[in-house]
C-alpha cells in the first residue's frame, strides 16, 4: 500500500472546555479529489487550520507524505508541498494581480529571502508567474490593484496564489462561497484544471460543486467525521441525511 | 483585451514607462547634486544641503519597516545613533592610528555606520521583531528609552552630556577630498545619499523587498506561500538599522561629534514626522518630507519662535487630511492634471488651495499674536507695518474672517466633489 498523500489519526482539538474537532481519522490518497461537508459550526475550518499547521492538535497526529507534520510551523509545512486558500480573501490587498502571484512563485523557484537579487529580470519567476496567471484567466488583469478586482476574480486569484507554488496538496476552504452561478460554474473549471494530477481536499457548502468534483466525502458533525465514502454512496445514507442535509433535496444525477 | 496578445514582456513595465519612472528621476537627481555647488552657496546652505541628505537616507530608512514592512517604530533614532557613535570611535582609532581601522579612509565611514546599525538592529530585532502592531512599536519605545538612558550613563562609550568628538581631515585620502572645507564635505554627503536611494530603492525590487510588502498587507498569508514573517520582518529591519547607521556615519563626519541626544526619543519622533508628511505610500514620499521638514527646521526657526506649532499642525492636518503626504498631493496633482478634465481639475485644485492659504494666514495671525501675548514683553506681531495686538479688533478680525472663509471654501469643495462622485 502506498503512504497517502494526508493522513490524519486521531485528531482532536479542544478550545479550553469546547471539543471542535474529535478523534477524527482519515486517510487521503495521492491524487484524490476529497470534499469535507458538514453543517455550521461542525468544525471544517478548524480541520484545515489543524491540517495546515495554523493551529496546534491537542492529541491525534497529522502526516503529510508519511512525514508528521502536528506542530510544524506553517510556512515549512507549505514548503513541504501542502497549500491552502482561505474562506475570506486572503491576498494581499495593496498589490497588482501580478505582484501577488509573483509573491505565490518566490520559494518553490528557490528565491528564498534574497535581497541582491532584482525581481523583475527574474526569468523563470516572470514566467512561472505568467503560467499561473494564464491558468487561472487573470492575464488580463494583471496589473489591476488586487483590492479592486471584482469577489469572483478575488476568489480566483485567492486560488491562483494557493497553486502558484506548485504544491501537491491543495486545500480550499468554500472557494465558491458567495458566488453567483456562472461565476461558480467557471470556478469549479479552474479547480479542476488547477489541481489535475493533484491531491486535493476541499470545504464546500455548495452541493453541486461538491458532487461534480469530489471522489470521496466526508461528513463532519460536530466535530466528528460520520461517514466517508463516495459521492453516490453519501447520497443515499440516512445518517448523512439525517445530520446535515435534513430536508434538502440532493441533486439527482450530476451531469 | 484579449489574452492572445498578452506576453511576458507586455505585462512588465515598458522600457519608456521605466525610463520615465525610474532613470528620469534619478538622472534629474544627480542633476541638481551636481548644478548646487555652481550656484556658490553660503556655508549656512552648505550645511542645510548637508543636514538634508542626512535626512533623506534616514527618512527612507525609517521607511523601510513604516511604509513597505508596515512596522511602526518609535525608536528608529537609535540605530542611526549607534551607527554614527561606532563612527566616531572609528574616527578617534583614525586620529590615533590603532585598531584594525587605525587607516580605515574616512570617507568610506558610512558603510561602517552601516555596518553598526545594522549589527544594532540584529539585537535589538530579535526579541521585538516575533510580533507587529502594538507590541512591536511598544517595544521600541522601550527600547529607546532604554538606550538613551545609558547613553548618558556609559560615559565612556558615548561621552556622556557633551558626548564624543573628533576630527575628520586624518586618515588616507579618497578622491582628493581632505574632507576639511566644506564644499568637500558636499561630496561627501552627495555621494552616499545617492547610494543610499538607489540602495534602498533597489530594495524594493528584490523579492524581500516585495515580501515585506505582501508581509505588511497580509502576514497570515506570507505563512502560506513558504515564507515566515517574522524572518521577514527581522531581515528588513535589519537592513533598514544599516541604512540608519549610515545616515548616523554621514553625520558622524559631517559634524565631528556625536551626543547621547541623538539616540533620544526626538529624532525618533523627527524621523517618523518626515517619513509620514513626506508620504510613506510612495517612495519618493521620505525625500520629500526629509528635504521640507530640515528646511523647516533649520530656515522657520529663525522667522518664528512658534515654528514647532506649525510643524505639530502639519502633521495633524496631513494625518487627518492627506493621509498619503505631500507625495500623494503632488503625484495625486499630476494625475489629476494628465486625466481627462484637466482644466475642471485645476479649478478645484485652485479652489481648495485658496481655502487653505485664507486658514493658514488666519492661524499663523492667531499663532503670532497669542506667543508675543503670551510672552508678555509687550512684543506686537506686525506684519506689513500692520499693528496686530491682541487689543486690536482688526487682528480678530484677520483670524476670524479667513479662518472661517476657508473652512467654508474647503467644505463647500469637498461637498461638491462628494456629489460629482456619485
Amino acid at each position: 500500500m502506498t503512504t497517502p498523500a494526508l493522513s490524519l489519526k486521531n485528531l482532536s482539538k479542544s478550545f479550553g472546555p469546547a471539543k471542535i474537532i474529535n478523534d477524527v481519522t482519515l486517510d487521503i490518497a495521492k491524487g484524490e479529489r476529497h470534499a469535507i461537508i458538514g453543517p455550521n459550526g461542525a468544525g471544517k475550518s478548524t480541520l484545515f487550520n489543524l491540517i495546515s499547521g495554523l493551529y496546534v492538535p491537542t492529541s491525534g497526529t497529522v502526516s503529510l507524505n508519511g512525514t508528521l507534520i502536528s506542530g510544524v510551523p506553517p510556512h515549512e509545512i507549505n514548503r513541504m508541498g501542502l497549500s491552502r486558500s482561505f474562506q475570506v480573501s486572503n491576498i494581499f490587498a495593496n498589490m497588482t494581480v501580478r505582484e501577488n502571484v509573483r509573491c505565490g512563485v518566490l520559494h518553490s523557484l528557490g528565491q528564498g529571502y534574497s535581497f541582491w537579487k532584482n525581481i523583475g529580470t527574474q526569468k523563470d519567476v516572470n514566467a512561472k508567474t505568467f503560467e499561473v496567471m494564464e491558468h487561472c484567466g487573470l492575464l488580463d488583469k494583471a496589473n489591476t490593484p488586487a483590492a479592486l478586482l471584482p469577489y469572483a476574480d478575488q476568489r480566483s486569484l485567492e486560488i491562483a496564489i494557493t497553486i502558484a507554488g506548485g504544491a501537491d496538496v491543495i486545500l480550499l476552504d468554500e472557494p465558491t462561497a458567495g458566488m453567483s452561478h456562472s461565476e461558480t460554474d467557471r470556478a469549479v473549471d479552474l479547480i479542476a484544471r488547477a489541481t489535475e494530477g493533484k491531491t486535493l481536499v476541499i470545504v464546500e457548502h455548495d452541493m453541486g460543486v461538491i458532487f461534480n468534483l469530489a471522489d470521496r466525502i466526508s461528513v463532519l458533525v460536530y466535530g466528528e467525521i460520520i461517514a466517508s465514502a463516495p459521492p453516490s454512496e453519501i447520497r443515499g445514507d440516512p445518517k448523512v441525511r439525517e445530520a446535515y442535509l435534513g430536508d434538502e433535496a440532493l441533486p439527482e444525477e450530476v451531469v | 483585451m484579449s489574452n492572445a496578445t498578452t506576453t511576458i514582456e507586455s505585462l512588465q513595465p515598458s522600457s519608456a514607462a521605466k525610463f520615465r519612472q525610474r532613470t528620469l528621476p534619478i538622472l534629474i537627481f544627480a542633476a541638481v547634486i551636481f548644478a548646487i555647488p555652481m550656484t556658490d552657496p553660503s556655508r549656512t546652505m552648505y550645511s542645510l544641503m548637508h543636514q538634508i541628505g542626512i535626512n533623506i537616507v534616514f527618512a527612507l530608512s525609517y521607511n523601510m519597516i513604516l511604509g513597505k514592512a508596515g512596522l511602526l517604530s518609535f525608536g528608529h533614532a537609535v540605530y542611526f545613533g549607534l551607527g554614527g557613535y561606532f563612527c566616531m570611535h572609528v574616527l578617534g582609532w583614525i586620529e590615533d592610528g590603532v585598531g584594525p581601522f587605525g587607516n580605515y579612509p574616512v570617507f568610506f565611514l558610512p558603510l561602517l555606520g552601516f555596518g553598526g546599525g545594522a549589527l544594532a538592529g540584529a539585537v535589538i530585532g530579535w526579541p521585538s521583531c516575533r510580533k507587529a502592531g502594538t507590541t512591536f512599536a511598544m517595544i521600541s519605545l522601550g527600547v529607546a528609552e532604554l538606550i538613551a538612558a545609558a547613553g548618558f550613563m556609559f560615559d565612556s562609550l558615548f561621552g556622556g552630556e557633551e558626548g564624543i568628538s573628533g576630527d575628520r581631515m586624518n586618515g588616507p585620502e579618497m578622491f582628493g577630498l581632505s574632507l576639511g572645507p566644506i564644499d568637500e564635505v558636499y561630496w561627501f554627503i552627495a555621494f552616499w545619499t545617492v547610494v543610499g536611494v538607489i540602495g534602498m530603492f533597489a530594495f524594493t525590487r528584490t523579492p524581500l523587498g516585495k515580501l515585506s510588502e505582501a508581509t505588511r498587507d497580509n502576514p497570515q498569508r506570507v505563512q502560506f506561500i513558504g515564507y515566515n514573517p517574522q524572518q521577514v520582518r527581522y531581515l528588513v529591519f535589519i537592513i533598514a538599522g544599516g541604512f540608519a547607521g549610515m545616515a548616523g556615519g554621514m553625520a558622524a563626519v559631517n559634524y565631528e561629534i556625536f551626543t547621547p541626544e541623538s539616540l533620544s526619543l526626538i529624532p525618533s519622533g523627527f524621523v517618523l514626522i518626515m517619513a509620514y508628511v513626506g508620504g510613506i505610500t510612495y517612495f519618493a514620499g521620505p525625500i520629500m518630507g526629509a528635504i521640507l521638514l530640515t528646511y523647516m527646521q533649520s530656515m522657520m526657526s529663525d522667522f518664528t519662535e512658534a515654528w514647532l506649532l506649525y510643524l505639530g499642525l502639519m502633521f495633524v492636518a496631513i494625518v487627518m487630511y492627506a493621509p498619503r503626504g505631500i507625495a500623494g498631493i503632488v503625484f495625486g496633482f499630476v494625475d489629476g492634471i494628465r486625466g481627462g478634465n484637466a482644466g475642471a481639475y485645476f479649478t478645484a485644485w485652485i479652489i481648495r488651495l485658496v481655502g487653505c492659504l485664507l486658514m493658514l494666514l488666519g492661524a499663523i495671525v492667531l499663532i503670532e499674536m497669542s506667543v508675543r501675548w503670551s510672552n508678555g514683553y509687550g512684543e506686537v506681531f506686525e506684519p506689513f507695518g500692520l499693528h496686530l495686538g491682541h487689543t486690536n479688533v482688526l487682528t480678530w478680525i484677520l483670524i476670524i474672517v479667513p479662518l472661517v472663509a476657508g473652512g467654508y471654501i474647503l467644505r463647500r469643495a469637498s461637498r461638491e466633489e462628494e456629489e460629482g462622485a456619485a
